[in-house]
């Protein structure tokens, strides 16, 4: 069983909270453990924080979240129409900050990969930015039957 | 103001319930004003409300860590959760600030 949602909403550091939210309600019913939850939430919030401050350089524009849970995978996708990135194997280096005069620690993505099982960026200058990111939850649509 | 206390020459900032960018310009903005107006060489960070964290919140404690490590201060975090010392260490923020172990209540 498939199933998907989609979120569109402005990117303004207000909806940091509301995005990591609505996903970590999405996938509740799959019942994962708090430190499953924990890592979505905090996934979610460094991409949509990367469209707010990078992609759209604090100027607003819309974050496009979608979300499929197949077979007790989470497949996530965190997209904006901005400035995009020239260097993405640069801006993926742990520590690497393109605007180091707002203290960012640079660990964005190296959080995205930590806390998640795979992460891809997909990126063209001038066109925006795709995160794809993927994890597996708890037991997906095997269930343990007690004897 | 009621987040910010200096006591001696120790600034203690109790953290929002949830750490993220949209926090953390503030944080960093009053946390910045009392070190450089008060007698103040040390920061505790109080975790005792907070429940989430990503990296911006890291970039906060590295950051006062900077203003105050060059006067010979110290950072600590106390009343981290299980969640908020795993940011902690995967951050390498362990190496540099102190994180008291005391749980929460």
């Amino acid at each position: 069983m498939c199933n998907e949602m989609s979120l569109i909403f402005d990117a303004i550091s207000t909806n940091e909270g509301f995005a990591r939210m609505a996903v970590a309600a999405f996938i509740t019913y799959l019942n994962p453990t708090i430190e499953e939850i924990a890592d979505v939430k905090t996934a979610v919030s460094e991409a949509v924080t990367n469209c707010i401050i990078h992609g759209y350089e604090n100027r607003g524009g819309k974050i496009y979240i979608h979300a499929v849970i197949e077979n007790g995978v989470l497949a996530l996708e965190i997209k904006d129409k901005g400035v995009g990135i020239e260097d993405v194997e640069k801006a993926m280096e742990p520590l690497y900050t393109s605007k180091p005069q707002l203290e960012r620690s640079g660990m964005g993505f190296s959080f995205m990969e930590a806390f998640m099982d795979e992460l891809e960026v997909e990126s063209t200058p001038a066109k925006g930015t795709c995160v794809k990111m993927k994890k597996k939850l708890a037991l997906g649509d095997w269930i343990v039957m007690e004897d | 103001m009621d987040d910010y206390k200096v006591i001696d020459h120790y600034l203690c900032v109790k953290l929002p319930r949830e750490v993220d960018h949209h926090k953390s310009e503030e944080i960093c903005k009053n946390a910045d004003r009392l070190i450089a107006t008060s007698d103040v060489n040390n920061v505790i960070f109080d975790f005792e409300d907070t429940t989430f964290m990503d990296s911006s919140g890291v970039g906060i404690i590295i950051g006062r860590y900077k203003k105050i490590a060059p006067i010979g201060g110290k950072v600590y975090a106390i009343h981290a959760d299980q969640q908020i010392k795993r940011i902690l260490k995967m951050s390498g923020l362990n190496k540099i600030i102190e994180i008291m172990d005391e749980e929460k209540n």
